[in-house]
């Protein structure tokens, strides 16, 4: 009989286990399920870092991402223009990415055009697209910006565009955001713009879960802080949303947090589903032993 | 019944709900998108302008909203085993995705890096009105970078295809020697300066210990990895230990990098399943 059921056990569909986790992620998501987030210390730098700025303020907003992406870092990229905003600071938004552009449209639409209506184009934030050349346009820019950028998204010149004037290279910035989600991004971030200009330029960035390992060894001197898949956009968020939103705060600012939950259960059930696997391959050896 | 009947049973059950709460959702918000206009652009509108009647229903909007919905269904299905409706939004996905990057290569880098260049006062009319129409003193060294693109091109006819070696050379070339550099000063150097750190962290207040412990743990980490991969030497006695204790360590690292992969993908499934709930049949606990 207790062969019988090993067999059974062991030999179970993987559609089984599909199914399982189409659950176990949809059923929090249906009853709401929401747990209270503690910053780590990586989240703090980062929020600190931002907080830092002043009023008037340059930052870079490089979403480096396209959709296929975008569960685990369109809450990053809100929160970092939410915190921009309310920090009132200049913000610069490009990509390396070709389908990054609609994420940047996004981002704005979200936050500034729906909740900072008073914060005008050109002046106040910027549009400066796509443009190809992986990391070339990284290297490029550190030195001269109007080598590549000579428009922004828009078609406008970048020379009547207000805020642009005075902007020589990256080096001009106060703070670099990399949203990032692979090749190119935070690393090509690292490698050509903080490493050869360690003092001039401060970079924190928020990452996919798959990039992050990769990226920690350059925490703390390359990267001032480093947010980690869904779980880092999470402890950001609450951060944010905590000083700067009393009351109830809207969907879109709570994503990072909505998305823990369904993170929790389904979290549980590869544990549980590694511990039955493992247990029924003992029980399997044994069973041939004996 | 076969599997196939089941499937499509259960697709068109599911867009039937949708259907149902389109119909009979009472705040008449499923299945359907809202707009306003801000600043004479049409941003996503909620339930508050719509009870203010500053928004209305988008047609467009909606179409793509269950173009999007369907589509993530058919994706799905591949869960329990690959199907028709699969390979359909499959193939519109690498259909759209190809045509999508020919375009964005075609308006952002052709035209802006090559062309623009070349002819400026032509681009300014023609796509780009906010170009200076003069000529860069160095434009016409764009000449070089067109005439390797009409080399690479050349791949496309067989008797001729040698020639796209030459562009191809130099492309693999400057990569190289770019991301040498690179390579070398942020991870190599920098990475070996950021490993000289203090194995007891003093304070004011006297020793760090969990500092000195992380430090210290580190740095014994770094050290019984490289043991691991130096094989100049037979692994036997203290070095097989270092060694095994270097497997370990890297273990741990894959455990730790399988973690954060797991979290990606579960973030992925669930963002497709709030828009199937929370956008397309309004499904909203909170």
């Amino acid at each position: 009989m207790k062969q019988i059921i090993i067999n059974k056990l062991a030999n179970l569909d993987r559609r089984w286990v599909f199914l399982s986790m189409l659950l176990a992620v949809a059923i929090p998501i249906l009853l709401g399920l929401e747990f209270p987030e503690t910053p780590t210390q990586q989240a703090i730098n980062v929020f600190d870092e931002v907080e830092r700025l002043k009023e008037g303020d340059r930052v870079l907003l490089a979403l480096d991402y396209d959709p296929s992406s975008e569960g685990e870092l369109s809450p990053m990229a809100t929160s970092f223009v939410l915190h921009c905003a309310k920090k009132k600071v200049k913000m610069y938004f490009l990509t390396l990415y070709p389908g990054g552009p609609p994420m940047i449209q996004q981002a704005i639409q979200r936050v500034i055009l729906t909740d900072f209506p008073n914060l005008v184009y050109g002046e106040d934030y910027v549009d400066l697209g796509y443009k190809p050349g992986y990391e070339g346009v990284v290297k490029v820019i550190i030195t001269n910006l109007r080598e590549l950028y000579t428009t922004d998204a828009r078609g406008t010149n970048i020379d009547q565009i207000p805020m642009c004037q005075g902007v020589e290279s990256i080096q001009d910035m106060d703070l670099l955001i990399a949203v990032s989600a692979g090749y190119p991004g935070c690393k090509e971030w690292v490698q050509y713009a903080k490493t050869p200009f360690p003092d001039k330029i401060n970079l924190v960035a928020g990452v996919t879960g798959v990039q992050a390992p990769y990226l920690y060894p350059y925490v703390p001197k390359q990267l001032i802080g480093l947010l980690g898949a869904i779980k880092g956009a999470a402890e950001y968020e609450t951060l944010v949303v905590g000083k700067y939103i009393e009351g109830e705060p809207k969907a879109v600012y709570q994503e990072g947090r909505r998305r823990m939950g369904p993170q929790l259960v389904a979290h549980l059930l590869m544990v549980f589903l590694i511990i039955a696997g493992n247990t029924l391959y003992f029980l399997q050896s044994s069973h041939k032993k004996s | 019944m076969t599997e196939r009947t089941v499937w499509t049973i259960l697709i068109l059950a599911m867009i039937a709900m949708a259907f149902s709460r389109t119909m009979f959702d009472p705040s008449q918000s499923a299945g359907r998108e809202y707009v306003k206009q801000v600043d004479g652009e049409w941003v996503k509108a909620d339930l508050i302008d719509r009870n203010a009647g500053i928004a209305e229903v988008s047609y467009d909007r909606t179409a793509g909203l269950w173009i999007a919905a369907v589509f993530t269904l058919c994706i799905f299905s591949f869960m329990y085993r690959d199907n028709p409706f699969y390979k359909v939004a499959e193939s519109t996905v690498v259909g759209v995705s190809a045509a999508y990057y020919m375009v964005v290569g075609f308006w952002s880098t052709l035209v802006p890096n090559l062309f623009a260049k070349l002819m400026p006062g032509v681009i300014q009319q023609w796509a780009m009105p906010g170009l200076s129409p003069e000529i860069e003193p160095t434009g016409i060294y764009y000449i070089v970078p067109l005439i390797l693109g009409i080399m690479l091109l050349m791949r496309l006819v067989p008797s001729m295809s040698w020639i796209s070696l030459w562009p191809l050379a130099f492309i693999i070339g400057t990569t190289a020697g770019l991301r040498m550099i690179a390579y070398l000063e942020a991870d190599f150097l920098s990475q070996i300066e950021n490993s000289f750190v203090p194995l007891i962290v003093f304070t004011e207040t006297g020793i760090d210990y969990w500092q000195s412990f992380q430090n210290t743990f580190m740095i014994v980490s770094i050290l019984s990895c490289l043991v691991y991969f130096f094989f100049s030497i037979e692994h036997k006695g203290a070095v097989a230990g270092v060694s095994k204790f270097g497997i370990w360590i890297l273990m741990m690292t894959f455990g730790a990098m399988f973690g954060m992969t797991v979290m990606g993908r579960i973030a992925l499934l669930a963002i497709r399943l709030e828009f199937l709930f929370r956008e397309w049949m309004n499904i909203r606990p909170y």
